[in-house]
């Protein structure tokens, strides 16, 4: 496993999910209390999964599995988002 | 919608240094982008295996042509078929405009704050940055413009001809870190980016300047730090890592 990206990279995956920018969105660790943009996340990438660790204690935030079928979203470490509406 | 993969076509490719090279790509129905933004790009081999990766934009705004810029990665499993083999009328699958937060927008009008803007690559970190800086010349902005950009030598400067013109404009300035080899006439030594190089090369926190950080994650890593010591505010401070050493 080689060093991480940034959250930015979950622009692509996530939009297979959601119909706003996510990395735009401001994410509570659930760990931490932590309150930062997705972008700024670190994002470990394995092929086919996303591994998403907050930026400030390293607890596990969100991770994506893209299997052949069907996209898993686990949001084990999340207290909550807060995503800018349209238009804003 | 973004979600959706749509295919591109090949229409210009040019080297930039000796292990990368910029790729145009006339995308049908493609948006226009904001500066700093990238998209996702898919390779998928005859067994169906796919391969998907990032990559940012050079290029911003209206029109359908894009251009990437991509450097080899030795063990990369994209980067090599893209350098290497890729050639003019190529297709390839691509998804976008990606991602909204590492993005310049000009200032609406001249009545807005026009925060100075910090721009620091590192090696092909370049390519958003170029983004900017285009996009900055495309309106004739005058907002103050800096750029610090870290190479290992002078032949791994990307864009050189185009970064050279803009530097001319009196709002863009372009300051070098030269890692192992520094071209001939260079006052200082080669090497890594410094708290004192930060210092004096870079918008002081004091303007306020909004600061876009790009390139290898240990680059961007201890750029960023450093400019939290010199008192930028954590949160002026953008940041978009691509991995590597």
């Amino acid at each position: 496993m080689t060093s991480h990206v940034d959250g930015n990279a979950l622009a692509g995956p996530l939009s297979e999910l959601f119909s706003a920018d996510m990395t735009c969105a401001s994410c509570r660790c659930a760990s931490c209390g932590d309150v930062a943009d997705l972008a700024e996340a670190m994002v470990y990438q394995k092929p086919n999964t996303y591994i998403v660790r907050c930026h400030r204690c390293g607890a596990m935030l969100l991770t994506i599995i893209q299997g052949s079928h069907r996209t898993r979203l686990e949001l084990s470490g999340v207290a909550a988002l807060s995503v800018p509406r349209p238009g804003t | 919608m973004t979600g959706d993969w749509t295919v591109g076509t090949v229409t210009a490719i040019a080297p930039q240094t000796p292990t990368s090279r910029s790729i145009d790509l006339e995308v049908p129905g493609w948006p226009g982008n904001l500066a700093g933004q990238h998209l996702d790009l898919r390779l998928t081999a005859p067994d169906g295996y796919t391969a998907t990766r990032s990559y940012s934009i050079a290029t911003a705004g209206a029109g359908t042509r894009v251009q990437l810029a991509v450097d080899r990665l030795p063990d990369g499993e994209v980067s090599p078929y893209l350098v290497d083999e890729l050639i003019v009328g190529d297709q390839l699958e691509v998804r976008g405009p990606l991602g909204g937060w590492f993005v310049w927008r000009p200032p609406a009008d001249d009545r807005s704050p026009a925060e100075p803007v910090q721009l620091i690559g590192g090696g092909s970190g370049i390519v958003p940055l170029m983004a900017m800086a285009r996009a900055h010349a495309a309106v004739a902005s005058t907002v103050p413009f800096r750029l610090l950009y870290s190479v290992r030598a002078p032949e791994d400067v990307f864009f050189a001809a185009e970064l050279a013109e803009l530097a001319r404009s009196p709002h863009f300035d372009i300051d070098w870190v030269y890692t192992r080899t520094a071209p001939e006439g260079w006052s200082g030594s080669p090497g890594r980016v410094t708290r004192e190089r930060l210092a004096e090369a870079v918008v002081p926190a004091a303007l306020d300047p909004a600061v876009f950080v790009c390139g290898p994650t240990g680059f961007v890593e201890t750029v960023a730090d450093l400019l939290v010591e010199l008192g930028h505010p954590a949160a002026r401070v953008k940041t978009e890592r691509f991995g590597g050493a």
